[in-house]
């Protein structure tokens, strides 16, 4: 309970010391001495059940996907995560930590401890363990599918207190409840999906929020916890990247508009350094901190604190301005040319390592395209469309600049911070889809003040009217109040109405905000992708369970041993619920294993043969929606397979599959096309089934047209098994025949 | 499989019968034997009627039932009943026991079972005996592997005589297909006959002991070949009444393999699909009453289930992901819970729980049959609800299993369950038969779990409170631990300056009711005397505030409150003398007996005032009340 009053404060602040101080816990003011609760007491019992309420709506929101479908891991990460805890929580730690995975990217391997981030994992299975030592025999997958919404809950409270941190605690209770259903953040962390996301957020508001704090009472403690929120937020996901510069970008802010202060000192030279030495401890991040461009930021901001620290030494000893001022212009000038230098040195010498594709990806948008396919060929990368920002936030989107505009009108160093978050996230998330997840709690928090101080004041206004009658023409506390209250009486009953309408139209909008989040979790983001459902033609649900069909039948009828060839999408998927070797997977470490496996999707069928040989391939896993109309199939795809081969094999030449520039698979497709691998095996003995009541064989739903090559023979590949709707085709790779 | 092996065995079965010229068992003759063998599911199930007639001098007490070995070793499943009696006046059968005997001096090719007869037969009698048998892996797929469109042939091997260590005076054997089933070949023999979907041998009269004479059926099955390699049987009993039970199966089809591609387009091509070899559905017959019903495997539920119920029974009919081929395997499991009350019943001071051995899928066979029983009783219970500490958990089953026990945890278990495991080889259908299992349980155990989740939730609450209340500062003299003190000192103390504020604000009431009573009553003594007491607890009262503004003055952290606390005090004390001058006044005027007017009129302006004190007192209190 928030029952211990922070130390420290009790001189420093006086007007929100009230606020702070008397809050005594939540037993006292149930005690029953006086039936009659204090207007404190009561205060803190709303604010207690508001925030349970909001935990809980948080939690159960999220079930949509679970009553849905059922209780499993979604799409395509969360696979990877579920087979990585499951070994965990079977192996121990130590197996976890030094795997080696032989049953990806076959025959390179992948070490497995050395190149993941072990946070979610780590988490998942902690639960797991206090749940059996509370004698709750739960299985592992009901505590990944639940962990998303576990830390979404927990996430509420943090933003609960973050929002108190900033502004009030009116402000903080809105975030909690804007941010529990805020559809940007639901999309991440919906039952079942089982991403670094899920805890990521929590840590990473964490981090933010204890580091604020850390700056408002210059406390070694909470530095202390920002430090450790931020080893969480590293073990967990890569977007630890945006914290470590976020943060000393904030630093740098406050000491170019002169907030320098001994807080901040202490905040951030505590939560640096020791954040940076802890997490080196995981050893994908390793010795990132010192080493990469990405992180030099966060140095040069440390380097200049101390920078800042002796100047003022030098200041209270000099006590002479004009000295002074020529001391730190040189001071200044040198510190500049030592850090440019020493950056120089590094970067040149190769002991800093340049930026990476992904974060130049982030700077400019279109740097992916051009160079990166492979990070550029997949859907979340995309930059974000404005609908998207409008389905995500709906009214927080207009809420945002007027929090923007409270946040300016009381400045101070957490407003600052959370109006530098809120800008640089939206930036982001304009340029990746994905990232609009990261924006999500400081769009909520900001959005929470304005609503917050809105409703504060409205209902003020108000609150004095109610009272004006009553206290008659007595004096008021204060002459000042007195003769405010003379002067609203004229206007009084237009203002009163005026607040009721606007309060009015601030709850209907966020009831519409409300059932807009409902709806769009319940429609939108509560699909597994695993099972597609579809309505029938009388308004059935149909369900098509075809790739857990596939992969379960990988997994039962293929040699243990079989080495399954698809292209990387579905790598995870095929090792955790196939449980058999994949070629390559959604890890895309290895950008020629890709392009291998791209250049044999793209040639002619003998070609690929011999590159199916020489990578062992015993099965091909190709995925199709040409008879379900299912658009996200491996022919949509192709493309992509094209280029990404066709980057480190120029054999593989994209125009060759384009007709005008167009890409086609009927009739009028290049030769080329229709002779591929991929094409083959998608469209094999395709061409005699009917589709579609009135339309030829062989059309194709997803694409709606005819195909092109309806008599397909294939020579080293056989059909092994067709899902019933066609979506996964698995071919077997034949031996090769005795030579003669 | 046709095996090589296979026809070695019947070679070698031809010599050992050739050798075999050892006396008979006994002087017992077979007058009639009638054999019926069923081929329409996937394994061999043989109904045989024996009339046995004593020749010889002795009574005896034993009958000897022999099979060829290669029928032998695959035997699953074997009843001897005797009915005594012909036609209607038949009674009920009564199962004899069995015993697999290995008798000396016999050749290793044929499989000895001894049945203890219900009583000795004595020379001259008569005694007929039904003979069940099932036999696994006797009809071999041939050719071995198919391809999609095949149609899926298999071949049975039998002696078209019987084979016994008794002479056989009359003797027919019927074989039973599946109707319409194509049949590609046969051994023809004398006296064989195919009617419809039955080929039929016989009668041969006057046999001697171990006659032989090997046919082979070669014909098509539609039967699902579906055969559990393993099954696992959970059956778990929770005494808020629920029977728990969760079956995990690893199907395979033992039929023949399929050779080449597997085309989905000629699966579900519509007028003609092809893939006859495989089956696509598998149908579960549950109890009656069945709930929470879930088919699911390890990478999650399994959507293409249907179930029907009805009073009798609940039928599950249930797809697996994909259609099973020959040599196809899958996993499953399906799970659904019964009403305790249908199968655990009360007797002799014990409970036992009546309940099916096998599993609900028809036409199954089980290879290994694992049934796990767990009942929540605690583990170490056995000693404590037990003291002689005799066996608790008992079972009988109708035919020999392998026992052991486990423990097993469950959700809040600490000392884990007692868990009876029951295996066996080679389940058929047959054996889908009653098992009954015996235990001691008192109902004092039920409420452990919930009082363990009570005393949990207890314990937790019990942590809070002391976390709240108690002080768990590491330091206790430094400056922000002193100030917190300090702060909590002056709530306290400002906690009792209100409650006396309080008081004398309610004094004050009390004050202008007497007044009222005055204007009502007249009585100016009793007035009086109320104000006097009035007066002198108001006196106390602020003798009482002395003490705290002095605290609240002295202390640094309450500089901010205590003008306001002062000020409060300061207004409460005028509003005190205010209210004693008006007093005064009215209790002055009734004495001087002045008009109701006149007083009025003398102490508006006192009232004016007092009211204008009191509503800023209350306003202080109010704002030393949102501290």
């Amino acid at each position: 309970m928030g029952g211990k009053p922070e130390p420290g404060n009790v001189s420093s602040k006086s007007e929100s010391m009230a606020a702070k101080k008397a809050s005594p816990d939540l037993l006292n003011s149930l005690s029953f001495k006086s039936l009659k609760l204090k207007t404190k007491q009561q205060e803190l019992l709303l604010r207690v059940s508001i925030l349970g309420l909001v935990y809980v709506l948080a939690f159960i929101a999220r079930l949509f996907s679970v009553l849905r479908y059922e209780s499993m891991i979604h799409e395509f990460d969360p696979y990877f995560n579920y087979r990585t805890t499951l070994f965990l929580t079977e192996k121990g730690f130590y197996e976890f930590w030094n795997w080696f995975d032989s049953e990806s990217w076959y025959p390179l391997g992948r070490i497995i401890g050395g190149t993941l981030y072990p946070g979610l994992m780590v988490t998942a299975a902690l639960i797991y363990w206090t749940l059996r030592f509370l004698r709750f025999f739960v299985h592992i997958r009901e505590v990944c599918v639940l962990t998303a919404p576990f830390f979404a809950s927990n996430t509420t409270v943090v933003a609960y207190f973050f929002g108190k941190e900033i502004w009030d605690t009116g402000a903080g209770l809105v975030a909690a409840a804007l941010i529990a259903i805020c559809p940007g953040y639901i999309s991440r962390s919906v039952a079942g999906s089982y991403d670094n996301e899920a805890v990521a957020i929590f840590a990473l508001l964490l981090t933010f929020y204890l580091f604020v704090k850390a700056v408002n009472t210059g406390s070694l403690s909470w530095a202390l916890g920002s430090a450790f929120g931020y080893f969480y937020m590293v073990s967990a996901w890569g977007g630890y990247v945006f914290i470590i510069n976020l943060i000393p970008l904030y630093v740098l802010v406050l000491l170019i508009t002169g907030r320098y202060s001994m807080r901040l000192y202490i905040a951030y030279n505590c939560m640096y350094i020791l954040g940076m030495l802890l997490a080196m401890q995981i050893r994908f991040v390793g010795f990132q901190h010192v080493q990469s461009g990405e992180h030099m930021g966060a140095m040069g901001v440390f380097l200049l604190m101390q920078v800042f620290y002796f100047l003022d030494w030098v200041k209270y000893q000099l006590n002479d301005t004009k000295l002074f001022q020529t001391f730190l212009r040189i001071t200044v000038t040198s510190a500049i040319l030592v850090g440019g230098v020493a950056l120089g040195v590094g970067t040149a010498s190769g002991y800093i390592s340049p930026w990476t594709g992904r974060f130049y990806s982030l700077l400019d948008p279109t740097y992916a395209k051009d160079h990166i396919p492979i990070i550029a060929s997949v859907s979340e990368h995309q930059p974000t469309a404005w609908s998207s920002f409008m389905f995500d936030y709906h009214i927080l989107l207009f809420l945002f600049p007027a929090g923007l505009y409270f946040c300016f009108k009381r400045l101070s160093d957490a407003t600052i911070f959370i109006v530098m978050y809120g800008l640089t996230s939206l930036y982001f998330a304009g340029v990746m889809v994905r990232l609009i997840l990261v924006a999500t709690p400081a769009v909520c928090l900001i959005s929470a003040i304005a609503v917050s101080a809105t409703v504060k004041n409205l209902t003020s206004l108000l609150r004095t009217k109610q009272k004006a009658p009553q206290s008659g023409s007595t004096k008021g506390l204060g002459s000042s109040k007195a003769s405010s209250k003379v002067l609203l009486d004229q206007s009084q009953p237009v203002q009163k109405n005026g607040a009721m309408a606007l309060l009015l139209g601030v709850f209907y909008l966020l009831s519409r905000y409300a059932i807009h989040c409902t709806w769009v979790t319940s429609e939108a983001y509560s699909s597994p992708s695993i099972v597609l459902a579809a309505r029938g033609a009388h308004g059935n649900r149909i369900i098509f369970d075809d790739y857990r069909e596939a992969y379960y039948w990988l997994r039962q009828n293929t040699p243990t041993d079989a080495k399954v060839m698809s292209w990387w999408d579905y790598g995870y998927q095929i090792t955790a619920m196939g449980n058999r070797t994949v070629i390559v997977d959604n890890n895309t470490w290895n950008n020629t294993h890709i392009a291998t496996v791209g250049r044999a999707m793209s040639s002619y069928e003998d070609e690929a043969y011999d590159i199916m040989r020489s990578l062992d391939v015993n099965y091909v896993l190709v995925v199709f929606g040409g008879v379900t109309g299912y658009s996200s199939d491996d022919i949509n795809k192709f493309l992509w397979m094209v280029r990404i081969g066709g980057g480190v094999f120029p054999v593989i030449k994209e125009p060759e599959y384009l007709v005008n520039g167009e890409f086609r698979v009927d009739k009028g497709a290049s030769p080329k096309m229709l002779n591929c691998l991929m094409y083959k095996l998608c469209y094999y003995r395709f061409g005699e089934l009917v589709t579609e009541y009135g339309k030829p064989s062989g059309y194709d739903r997803a694409r709606g047209v005819e195909i092109g090559n309806k008599d397909i023979k294939l020579e080293h590949l056989e059909e092994a098994y067709t899902t019933s709707n066609w979506i996964v085709r698995i071919y077997r790779v034949k031996p090769p025949t005795n030579r003669l | 499989m046709l095996k090589q092996s296979s026809v070695v065995d019947v070679l070698l079965l031809l010599l050992a019968i050739a050798v075999l010229a050892t006396p008979a068992f006994s002087d017992l003759v077979l007058s009639k034997v009638e054999r019926r063998i069923d081929v329409t599911s996937q394994f061999a199930r043989v109904t045989k009627t024996l009339k046995v007639v004593n020749s010889g001098s002795e009574s005896v007490s034993e009958f000897t039932l022999t099979f060829p070995k290669f029928l032998g070793n695959n035997l699953a499943y074997l009843s001897v009943a005797h009915s005594e009696g012909k036609g209607k006046s038949k009674r009920p059968l009564v199962n004899l026991s069995v015993e697999a005997a290995n008798p000396k001096g016999m050749p290793d090719s044929i499989s000895f079972y001894t049945v203890a007869l219900p009583k000795p037969l004595s020379k001259g009698e008569t005694l007929t005996l039904e003979v069940v048998a099932a036999f696994t892996n006797v009809l071999q797929p041939f050719p071995e592997k198919i391809s999609q469109g095949d149609v899926h042939l298999v071949m049975l091997q039998e002696s078209a005589q019987y084979l016994s260590p008794y002479a056989v005076e009359s003797q027919s054997l019927s074989i039973k297909l599946l109707p319409n089933a194509r049949i590609e070949s046969y051994t023809n023999l004398e006296n064989t006959k195919l009617q419809g979907s039955e080929i039929k041998y016989g009668p041969y009269k006057n046999l001697p002991q171990y006659s032989y004479s090997p046919i082979v059926v070669h014909f098509e099955s539609k039967a699902a070949f579906a055969v559990a390699e393993k099954l696992v049987r959970e059956i778990e009993v929770s005494h808020w009444g629920n029977v728990q039970v969760t079956e995990h199966y690893n199907i395979v089809h033992r039929g023949a393999q399929l050779k080449g591609e597997f085309s989905r387009l000629e699966f579900q091509d519509r007028p003609n699909p092809r893939g006859a070899s495989a089956f696509r559905h598998l149908l579960a017959r549950l109890p009656p009453r069945a709930h929470s019903i879930y088919y699911r495997d390890d990478i999650g539920n399994i959507s293409t289930s249907q179930m029907q119920s009805d009073s009798k029974k609940t039928e599950l009919l249930i797809e697996p992901r994909f259609p099973l081929f020959g040599g196809w395997k899958t996993f499953f499991t399906i799970g659904y819970g019964l009403p305790l009350s249908d199968f655990l019943f009360a007797s002799e001071g014990k409970r036992f729980l009546d309940i099916s051995f096998g599993s609900p899928m028809l036409d199954l066979v089980t290879e290994h049959l694992i049934v796990q029983l767990r009942i929540d009783v605690d583990a170490d219970e056995d000693e404590v609800v037990l003291p002689e500490g005799s066996k608790d958990i008992s079972v009988i089953t109708p035919f020999a299993v392998k026992q052991s026990q486990e423990i097993k945890y469950s959700h809040l278990d600490i000392a884990g369950r007692p868990v009876v495991v029951l295996e066996k080889n080679n389940v058929v259908p047959d054996h889908n038969q009653k098992i009954q299992v015996y235990y001691k349980f008192s109902n004092i155990n039920l409420l452990s779990e919930p009082l363990m989740l009570i005393s949990g939730f207890f314990v937790l609450f019990i942590t809070c409170i002391i976390y709240t209340r108690a002080d768990f500062s590491i330091s206790k003299s430094s400056a922000a631990y002193l100030a917190k003190l300090q702060w909590d000192e002056v709530l306290a103390t400002l906690q009792e300056v209100q409650s006396i504020i309080q008081k004398c604000l309610a004094t004050h009431d009390k004050l202008e009711a007497s007044l009222r009573d005055l204007s009502r009553t007249g009585d100016i003594q009793t007035c009086k005397a109320a104000r006097k007491s009035y007066d002198s607890l108001l006196k106390d009262l602020s003798k009482e505030l002395k003490p705290l503004l002095a605290s609240l003055q002295s202390s640094p952290s309450a500089s901010q409150i205590s003008p306001k606390v002062e000020e409060l005090v300061a207004k409460e004390k005028e509003l005190q003398e205010k209210l004693m001058a008006k007093h005064t006044t009215v209790v002055e005027g009734y004495e001087k007996k002045s008009s109701g007017r006149d007083i009025e009129n003398r102490i508006a302006s006192q009232q004016q005032k007092i009211i204008a004190l009191r509503q800023d007192v209350e306003d202080l209190l109010e704002f030393i009340d949102e501290i």
